[in-house]
């Protein structure tokens, strides 16, 4: 069920690095806090350049009252992880309490878990979870190299064998065919990580010909295949252009210009955000999950919230008419 | 104390086995509505109803092989509560799913566990197999009672009702001037009463087809939060009934299981199971008959008694002895309601 959001302040208990460009905060939440399940998501409003915006971050598990996040610091963060790493104990922020919408089915008679990158940190609890109770398990996490991985003793703790690590430096990767199929018919598959892990696992567990229904992932929308640049955006018949910077994104730039948009989930899930793209002089870098892979490769359309240009200019309609 | 009336994490019966199939049903447990409906194999479904996208219940829609469909945009969820379908959209919303709650049928019931389904493990469905079991004949029927649930719980607790409100069917002065022993453990809590060489009641002197004088017994075993299987019988005297030997007489077992559906009315299920005669299926007709109609007599003393402890809600019950039994039930009950709020509490 989705409720209002409900804001809490809190105050920072702790931060530690816990891997290379990867933060642990603790947060004493004001009022205490619900239980909270893994993959629960919290709001922080986070100030970027001098103006608060929301980030949204995956909860983890910290005792009664507090709340916890991990954070990796990205190199062209828009400026929400460069907030967040201006933190420390004793500053106040304010979040919102957890609400989940990744939550484990309990279900399956086997769970395959995938982590990408500081995607791990939804994976960790549900691994945790899982383990707790005795389920079946097998997790696979992979990052840029070991020393970019948090949580990793603990996991091993929890599971043993069940745990492996797979460094791209290395050039090691999951074999995604033959992980999903080692699952029993009731298995189920949870993944987070970046776009281009979670479109190989989508694309592997349709060619399995497995319900749909038993890949589980979520998505933030904060990545993609390139990385951020600036590029330009005029919008017919409303005279406006705009300059997109790398630590923006389009619908902000929109919104700040004075463009009215309807939107929802902003993180490319919904669609409502879609503009048309009249004509384009650069590829575009879909982020979102609301088109399919076609709908992708004709960019006639894109999600303003997560999508961007690789650089240049386009012409848009948001469906704006005189 | 949150007001909090039954525990979440338990096993609630949900439907009589014969109540869900390939339709879909609408019905309220501890509060939360629910649709349920079979699957093409058999399986039974429990899903919330309300759809993902505007609430709209999906009992009001259509079953589409194993999936529902909702009645307003036709999104369409499997038995695992995910969206398999949306309209006028490539792709699927990965957030959107309504809840599928653990669900086991056993016992001719479909339970289902309304609280935290990490814990929800089937071993601990209540036994009720006297209801399925091929040494029992057995029937039974689903009442819709509009009281709390626990009054249906201190009405079984307590058997010396039956010789006012069922005087002119199973009762008879014995059972209210009987003495009764009360025990309990954690989770348990048990009422035994034996009427030793006395005149057989009618309705049992029919059962045992003989008029002597008898020992009679009955036996009210709670289980937290709200299942009860009262052994009732009787042997003719001298037969070794109280020592543990039943084997001259006739045996019974009224099964009883009782689920929220609001704080103030439940969903009732029992059956009355018999081990002599079994092959007699006009019998296990009459006695299912018969129990009704005698559970028509409490339905209307329970209903009387809702609404006037809806009028005098500061009211608090005084108690007599014949009460130990349920006073030990719904001890138990919120024993298991502060359970869970301290595991909440704790995590916060």
């Amino acid at each position: 069920m989705k409720n209002l959001v409900e804001w809490r302040k809190a105050r920072v208990a702790s931060v530690t690095e816990v891997a290379s460009d990867v933060r642990r905060l603790v947060f004493d939440v004001e009022g205490g806090l619900p239980a909270f399940d893994a993959g629960s998501h919290t709001n922080i409003r986070v100030m970027i350049g001098g103006k608060p915006a929301i980030r949204t971050y995956t909860c983890l598990p910290a005792g009664p009252g507090r709340l916890s996040i991990a954070v990796k610091l990205h190199e062209q963060s828009r400026g929400g992880s460069k907030y967040i790493f201006t933190l420390g104990p004793g500053m106040d922020v304010d979040i919102t309490v957890p609400e989940n919408r990744f939550e484990l089915s309990w279900r399956a008679g086997e769970y395959l878990l995938i982590a990408g990158g500081i995607g791990v940190t939804p994976i960790y609890g549900m691994a945790k979870a899982l383990a707790r109770q005795g389920a079946k398990v097998r997790m696979h996490y992979a990052a840029k190299n070991r020393a970019a991985m948090p949580f990793v003793d603990e996991l091993s703790e929890v599971l043993g064998d069940n745990l492996s690590l797979y460094s791209s430096d290395d050039g090691r990767h999951v074999d995604l065919e033959r992980e999903i199929a080692a699952l029993p018919a009731d298995g189920e598959l949870y993944v987070c990580g970046p776009l281009g892990m979670l479109e190989a696992v989508k694309a592997a567990w349709a060619a399995s010909g497995r319900p749909v229904s038993r890949l589980r992932y979520e998505v933030f929308g904060d990545n993609g295949k390139f990385a951020e640049n600036t590029f330009q955006v005029d919008v017919l018949n409303r005279n406006i252009t705009v300059t997109v910077p790398p630590d923006k994104t389009l619908l902000a730039a929109l919104t700040d210009a004075g463009v009215d948009m309807i939107y929802d989930c902003q993180r490319g899930e919904c669609g409502l955000c879609a503009v048309d793209i009249v004509e384009a002089d650069a590829d575009v870098d879909h982020r979102d999950v609301f088109f399919s892979e076609e709908e992708k490769r004709e960019s006639r359309k894109m999600c303003s919230c997560v999508s961007r240009l690789t650089e240049g200019r386009a012409v848009i309609d948001i469906g704006y008419r005189t | 104390m949150t007001g909090q009336t039954f525990p979440l994490n338990a096993w609630y019966a949900a439907a009589y086995d014969v109540e869900v199939g390939r339709s879909l049903l609408s019905r309220k447990i501890c509060n939360k509505p629910l649709v349920l409906y079979r699957k093409e194999s058999g399986e039974a479904v429990a899903l919330a109803d309300a759809c993902w996208h505007r609430l709209v219940p999906l009992s009001g829609g259509e079953l589409n092989g194993d999936n529902v469909i909702c009645p307003y945009h036709g999104l369409e969820y499997d038995d695992s509560g995910r969206c398999v379908y949306m309209p006028s959209q490539e792709t699927i919303n990965p957030s959107a799913c309504v809840k599928s709650y653990p669900i086991v049928e056993k016992h001719r019931l479909i339970w289902i566990w309304p609280g935290n389904p990490a814990l929800a493990d089937p071993a601990k469905v209540p036994d009720l197999h006297w209801n399925d079991d091929p040494e029992w004949a057995a029937d039974g029927k689903h009442i819709h009672a509009k009281c709390d649930y626990r009054l249906v719980v201190d009405n079984l607790m307590d058997l010396t009702h039956e010789t006012f409100v069922h005087g002119s069917s199973i009762g008879n002065r014995a059972v209210a001037e009987a003495p009764f022993e009360t025990t309990h453990t954690d989770r348990e809590a048990k009422v035994t009463r034996w009427m030793v060489d006395i005149e057989a009641p009618p309705f049992w002197a029919a059962q045992l087809g003989r008029k002597d004088h008898v020992d009679r017994w009955q036996i009210i075993n709670f289980e937290a939060p709200s299942t009860i299987v009262i052994e009732v019988g009787i042997a003719p005297t001298g037969t070794g009934a109280p020592e543990g030997d039943r084997s001259k007489g006739v045996e019974g077992r009224v099964l009883n299981t009782m689920t929220p559906e609001t704080d103030t009315t439940c969903h009732y299920f029992w059956a009355f199971a018999r081990n002599y005669d079994l092959k007699n299926q006009a019998r296990t007709h009459q006695l299912r008959e018969g129990v009704s109609s005698v559970f028509r007599e409490d339905e209307a003393i329970l209903e009387a008694q809702q609404k006037a402890i809806e009028e005098n809600p500061d009211h608090v019950f005084y108690n007599l002895n014949i009460d130990s039994g349920s006073m030990w039930a719904r001890r138990l009950i919120d024993r298991m309601i502060d359970e869970e709020q301290a595991v909440r509490v704790a995590a916060e």
